[in-house]
């Protein structure tokens, strides 16, 4: 106990000495917080929208006010001519084209029937998904609005209809930051807990200080322990930094309890400075060590749930998400912000988030050697 | 001739020791014997396997084959048992710069376990030693080179080591400054703590009381310098060193 007490002052004098690893916890998830959420945008508004109006009639125009007065297209074109609407698409200038055909009104009238053509830009699959279901909406509506003023309806619907009414449980405005923050707040911790664990140690590697270190009877679970109980608490406290910041500025309370979420965060912090541990001692310098972790987190934030949906995965890629502790936690942090989840929720997370904890630091006291 | 603390005791002994990194052996079946309160130097060219045998008296590195003990242990099982006896320098300067002086003494003093009564005691007895009483509270990292490499030699045998392995500890330090830190050698010796110590400088040779010189892995000579500029006629430990190490091989790594 008595060396652990010198391990921990000598690391808590460094980390209050260096200036970078203050900036790293306190600036790191303020900008983070304070910009990604804004910008991490699930909503599509602005899309590009290039109309060939053919038919230059009362309905066509009535369309396209429609169209562009919902809020989420932007006209960028008007023209009568297809060729030069795909070539505004050609230039990246237009992601939509809506084509309106000659007679659109006349037919529409007549017979009751008349057609529209959609040309969607798929480079951006996201974009042109989204963009056609909600362009796909807005005609539909616009169809049901033309139709309720020509046709006279009998009393009893001839064709059966289902009106579907939905409501969003535990975030009924689909406030997408209440979704993303809570995840981004996940990626922060992860960063700061695996960089700087891996970073620290390497770092005695490269000035030659673990040597001295190795050369002396210290245990290896004291100097373990030396250097995860400071950046478990400084974890803790970017945590804390971090629901502040969710709190004061995007109203982020949690429906469930903040002791659930730290008892989780603490032992997440555990399973990821394990993990830093473990890429400090399969690295000889500082380079080696930030590729491996930036190689890491690009896995662990892609195949974690902060943007995609791991439902929606390939089967290959959910199984594969079950090895991602930041899967995990994305999962807990809306659980318990949004629905409110206790520890008896989550306690099946909690335990498989132990199992990492325990294995990735065991792995990383195993494989640190005092002896090559 | 230095011998006066010398008792016969051996503390260091080495036998057949190897290192092999794949197909090449650093170390390549050395034997020796130090005996307690010896000052035992350790010369090689660049590369000629010192550090590497050094390491593995310390503890850092496992042996391929021999045997080895330390401080009457041995360097296969009991090389956490070493540790608690031995003192070390390594080639690369190992204090931390960004803490002061008196920290990295607490520090180190700390992990050796020693007491706190112990640690500012003698922290005080080596600023004054040292005339640092005013660099104390200091970081490391502004001191010049000189006063580091006296700093990590008063703090290898802080906690009192019978037996303290230097690597270079003179490299890239001033002719003052070397012959101030051979001072420091000398006092450490007299108070009964064996000293194993690698270097370039020849003229730090004459100071040994033995020197081993290794060319390519192998021990080619050892013994006291004068009986070693006897054995190989030469004037001056230079030239025994020069006449060694041609017989070298091993391109410098």
């Amino acid at each position: 106990m008595r060396t652990l007490k010198f391990l921990l002052q000598k690391e808590f004098r460094q980390i209050f000495r260096d200036p970078s690893i203050l900036r790293i916890i306190l600036v790191m998830p303020v900008i983070q917080l304070l910009i990604l959420p804004w910008a991490a945008d699930y909503e599509m508004k602005n899309i590009k929208l290039a109309v060939v109006d053919q038919d230059h009639s009362e309905y066509s125009r009535q369309l396209i006010n429609k169209i562009t007065s919902s809020g989420y297209f932007t006209l960028t074109s008007y023209s009568g001519s297809w060729e030069q609407s795909l070539e505004q698409v050609e230039r990246d200038k237009a992601d939509l084209i809506l084509q309106i055909p000659l007679h659109f009104e006349q037919q529409l009238v007549k017979e009751d029937e008349a057609a529209l053509f959609m040309a969607i830009n798929a480079i951006n699959g996201v974009k042109a998904g989204l963009g056609g279901a909600y362009l796909q909406r807005i005609i539909g509506e616009y169809n049901r609005e033309v139709r309720m003023k020509w046709i006279q309806f009998p009393r009893f619907n001839p064709d059966t209809q289902i009106e579907v009414t939905s409501s969003n449980w535990f975030n009924p405005l689909m406030n997408y930051k209440y979704f993303m923050v809570p995840g981004i707040l996940v990626i922060l911790l992860t960063m700061v807990g695996t960089n700087l664990s891996a970073i620290n140690i390497v770092r005695e590697k490269e000035i030659g200080t673990i040597e001295q270190i190795n050369v002396t009877p210290i245990k290896k679970y004291h100097f373990v322990l030396g250097k995860l109980i400071p950046f478990w608490i400084l974890g803790l406290v970017v945590l804390t930094i971090g629901l502040t910041i969710s709190r004061l500025f995007y109203g982020i309370i949690p429906a469930g309890s903040f002791i659930t979420i730290y008892i989780f965060a603490a032992v997440y912090l555990l399973a990821v400075l394990g993990l830093g541990l473990l890429i400090s001692t399969h690295s000889a310098n500082q380079q080696q060590a930030m590729l491996l972790s930036f190689f890491l987190m690009m896995i662990f934030i892609l195949l974690g749930g902060l943007y995609t949906s791991i439902d929606s995965m390939p089967e290959w890629a959910k199984w594969i998400t079950r090895f991602n502790p930041v899967s995990y936690f994305i999962e807990v942090m809306r659980m318990v912000i949004l629905k409110g989840s206790t520890l008896v929720d989550i306690k099946m997370h909690l335990l498989i988030m132990c199992g990492f904890a325990v294995g990735l630091n065991g792995w990383a006291v195993w494989s640190y050697r005092k002896r090559s | 001739m230095r011998a006066s603390n010398m008792t016969g005791e051996k503390v260091i002994t080495a036998d057949k020791l190897t290192k092999r990194f794949g197909d090449f052996v650093a170390v390549d079946q050395i034997s020796f014997e130090v005996e307690k309160g010896e000052i035992f130097g350790f010369l090689g060219a660049n590369g000629a396997g010192k550090t590497t045998a050094m390491r593995m008296l310390c503890g850092l590195s496992l042996p391929t084959s021999g045997k080895a003990t330390v401080a009457g242990f041995d360097v296969y099982k009991d090389n956490e048992k070493i540790k608690k006896r031995i003192g070390y320098m390594s080639q690369k300067f190992s204090l931390y710069e960004d803490l002061t002086v008196k920290e990295n003494m607490r520090f180190y003093g700390g992990i050796y376990g020693m007491s706190d009564a112990f640690i500012k005691q003698k922290t005080a007895f080596i600023l004054h030693h040292l005339h640092l009483e005013n660099e104390g509270n200091k970081l490391v990292k502004s001191l010049p080179l000189g006063w580091k490499q006296k700093l990590a030699f008063s703090v290898a045998i802080f906690h009192e080591p019978g037996i303290v392995f230097l690597d270079e500890p003179t490299g890239g330090v001033d002719p003052v400054t070397r012959r101030e830190f051979w001072n420091m050698i000398y006092q450490a010796s007299e108070i009964g703590i064996t000293i194993f110590v690698t270097t370039h400088y020849m003229d730090e040779a004459e100071y040994c009381n033995r020197v081993s010189i290794m060319v390519d892995g192998r021990i080619e000579a050892l013994d006291s310098p004068s009986n070693l500029k006897k054995q190989y006629n030469a004037l001056s430990m230079d030239e025994v060193f020069l006449q060694l190490a041609r017989k070298a091989t091993r391109i410098e790594s």
